[in-house]
């Protein structure tokens, strides 16, 4: 396996997505090269039709590329079947999207044991109930998991989509908008949330948003447009979520 | 994911919409309900009849005398006058035959006292109690020195009792006239109600049967014997024994037709239990419907709950749900809807089954063989009307299927 990086945790190579709509062929992705290392906070931004979301799919191992190489964890993804995909989404990616995603009528418990059932775990149901208790209070949530979705603020709602996404402890946790559906203090929160899993578990982040000032929490952002990569920069000035947090007038608790 | 963790998974599924869930499975519980209790109310007709010819007795063969020709004219059945006494005698000897009743009829006006009645005289032998197991209720049947004297002794049914002496009197001793002749009243039988063919059996005075041939008919033969086996099991091979039998003494040559009769209770009764059986296959075909619709009700409500769920079933992919995972669960809930249904539907037809029989006196009798293929069929239309629904879900894209609003 000719693994990019010995260290890259995500290494795409040339990857190509086209789709074919009636008698035109769109082109997605053109050719895009990318290197993330392990324990990196990546932003990547774009405006839309850029081609970020094609590209998050590939990552996320929803789709697969027309051409290239794309090698997750120095294991090639590019040409797995359906199947093996979804053993690897299950293993080794944590998603986590803009509108949340948790199963209504669902205590925070049993949306984030949810990985748990899948890919041929032999876990007792005891130890699955531990796991996900370990990642709520990991979150922030240790006192809410008999809650449900509707019971949570959207603050904590995404906080149990955080902590479905790490309890299989992926190698990437990939957020899409993670904080589309948040106001903009609870949207710091979100972020201090990722720094702090970034830094204190050294999770490698990928977030794909197209909010600038989000992206800043990044320790590199990188830019799509039409289909490839434009700018690739490391953050220079990063925003801390914690500092800021600290900073503001203490209002009414909005979490 | 292992068998119980889908289980699980599906009735948790199911749990986070209950009033959905309940109403779908009211389809299922309607559909085998009516299943049951149909058939249970054919089956219980069914062996209303069967009991009613096992009270008439299952062993019993009637031998009774065949056409009569005269020249061309042909007379019909029962007009034969060649069925002797001694034929009895004959049968009584066959091997399987445990009781023989020589049988000879005829209709006559009794009176007793001021009170007159038109019955059937029955001409018959000691052993028609026991054939018919039919005890008296008073007094008691008349015995061997009675049939061999030609006595004029009489056991009267209680329709005649009522009719001639009243219900409260003893009329044992009495004397009543048939046909202007003088009998003492010796018994009077049980009631014993309507036959299985809907004739009144308490209708009848019994008197020996030399007594009718001799007294009141003047005839040398006798019109039926009445034959019962050892064992019912036995009553066919019987009757085709007392055939031979009976052709050998009456000289009938190989491909000419007999001048008697063999039948068994059986062969009679058969016409009406397959009438009873006709309704029963009816009641169930309808009640089948209403199971069929209520598989189509499961489909419906799965197919809405799939396109509902769309979100659902690609966030479970985007997690790590093989399509066959979300095949299985979908199907798995179907099941789960069919079989909890057929569950109550069971008990609901059961209780109703037992409630046709408490309220409206109608005789039900709930059969297993009816309660486990009313239970299979459910359990099948789950996975038959689940795996359509069930492949359209596991089938989605799962970006597709996020993105879904």
């Amino acid at each position: 396996m000719a693994a990019g990086n010995a260290t890259s945790v995500i290494a795409a190579r040339s990857l190509v997505k086209t789709y074919v709509v009636g008698d035109y062929q769109v082109k997605a992705l053109r050719g895009v090269n990318l290197d993330v290392p392990s324990g990196e906070f990546l932003a990547v931004t774009g405006p839309s039709g850029s081609g970020k979301s094609t590209f998050m799919h590939i990552v996320g191992c929803l789709d697969r590329p027309t051409s290239g190489q794309y090698f997750l964890d120095g294991q090639d993804v590019s040409r797995m079947s359906k199947n093996e995909l979804a053993a690897v989404r299950n293993k080794k990616i944590g998603f986590v999207f803009q509108g949340f995603n948790l199963l209504s009528r669902t205590s925070a418990l049993d949306n984030v044991e949810l990985p748990l059932l899948y890919g041929g775990s032999t876990l007792k149901t005891s130890e699955r109930h531990k796991l996900a208790k370990d990642m709520l209070a990991a979150v922030g949530l240790g006192d809410r998991f008999s809650h449900h979705p509707n019971q949570l603020s959207g603050g904590q709602q995404q906080r149990v989509a955080i902590a479905r996404a790490l309890v299989n402890n992926p190698s990437i946790l990939l957020a899409d908008e993670p904080t589309g559906n948040l106001d903009s203090r609870t949207s710091i929160d979100v972020m201090g949330l990722f720094q702090r899993l970034n830094i204190e578990r050294g999770i490698t982040v990928v977030l794909i948003t197209h909010e600038h000032d989000i992206a800043e929490y990044g320790t590199r952002i990188v830019s799509f447009r039409d289909g490839v990569v434009v700018t690739d920069r490391p953050v220079t000035s990063r925003r801390t979520a914690a500092d800021e947090l600290a900073n503001l007038p203490d209002t009414a608790e909005a979490v | 994911m292992s068998t119980l963790m889908v289980l699980r998974v599906a009735i948790k599924a199911l749990a986070r919409n209950k009033m959905r869930t309940a109403l779908t499975m009211l389809g299922m519980i309607i559909g085998v309900a009516a299943v049951i209790t149909m058939v249970a109310l054919g089956t219980g007709a069914q062996s209303s009849i069967e009991s009613q010819i096992q009270a008439a007795g299952t062993n019993m063969i009637m031998v009774s005398a065949g056409n009569f020709q005269q020249g061309g004219v042909r007379m019909g059945q029962g007009n034969a006058s060649t069925l002797t006494p001694e034929d009895a005698i004959a049968i009584q000897s066959v091997p399987g035959v445990q009781y023989v009743a020589p049988g000879v009829s005829t209709r006559g006006q009794v009176v007793a006292g001021n009170m007159n009645w038109g019955t059937q005289i029955q001409g018959t032998d000691v052993d028609l109690p026991l054939i018919r197991s039919w005890p008296a209720k008073l007094g008691a049947f008349f015995g061997p020195a009675d049939v061999a004297s030609a006595s004029k002794v009489a056991v009267i049914g209680s329709v005649v009792h009522e009719q001639l002496f009243g219900a409260d009197v003893d009329p044992v001793g009495q004397i009543m006239r048939i046909n202007n002749q003088p009998f003492i009243v010796v018994g009077v039988m049980s009631a014993k109600g309507q036959s299985g063919m809907g004739q009144d059996q308490d209708d009848v005075v019994y008197v020996p049967y030399t007594t009718v041939m001799k007294k009141l008919r003047g005839i040398q033969f006798i019109q039926n014997i009445t034959v019962s086996a050892a064992s019912a099991a036995d009553t066919t091979p019987t009757a085709d024994r007392i055939a031979n039998v009976m052709r050998s003494r009456h000289q009938v040559s190989e491909g000419d037709s007999d001048d008697f009769m063999v039948r068994t209770m059986e062969e009679m009764a058969s016409v009406r239990v397959q009438a009873t059986e006709t309704m029963t296959a009816l009641l169930a075909s309808i009640a089948g419907v209403s199971l069929l619709v209520g598989g189509i009700g499961i489909m419906n409500i799965m197919l809405v709950s799939v396109t509902e769920r769309t979100r659902e079933i690609g966030l479970r992919m985007a997690i790590g749900a093989r399509g066959r995972d979300v095949l299985l669960q979908f199907l798995v809930e179907a099941i789960v809807l069919s079989m909890v249904g057929g569950g109550i539907g069971i008990a609901l037809g059961l209780g109703l089954s037992r409630g046709v029989t408490a309220w409206m006196t109608w005789p039900t009798e709930v059969s297993p063989e009816a309660v486990a293929i009313a239970f299979v069929f459910a359990a099948a239309t789950g996975v038959f009307f689940g795996f359509y629904p069930a492949r359209k879900a596991a089938a989605l894209d799962p970006i597709d299927a996020l993105r879904f609003e």
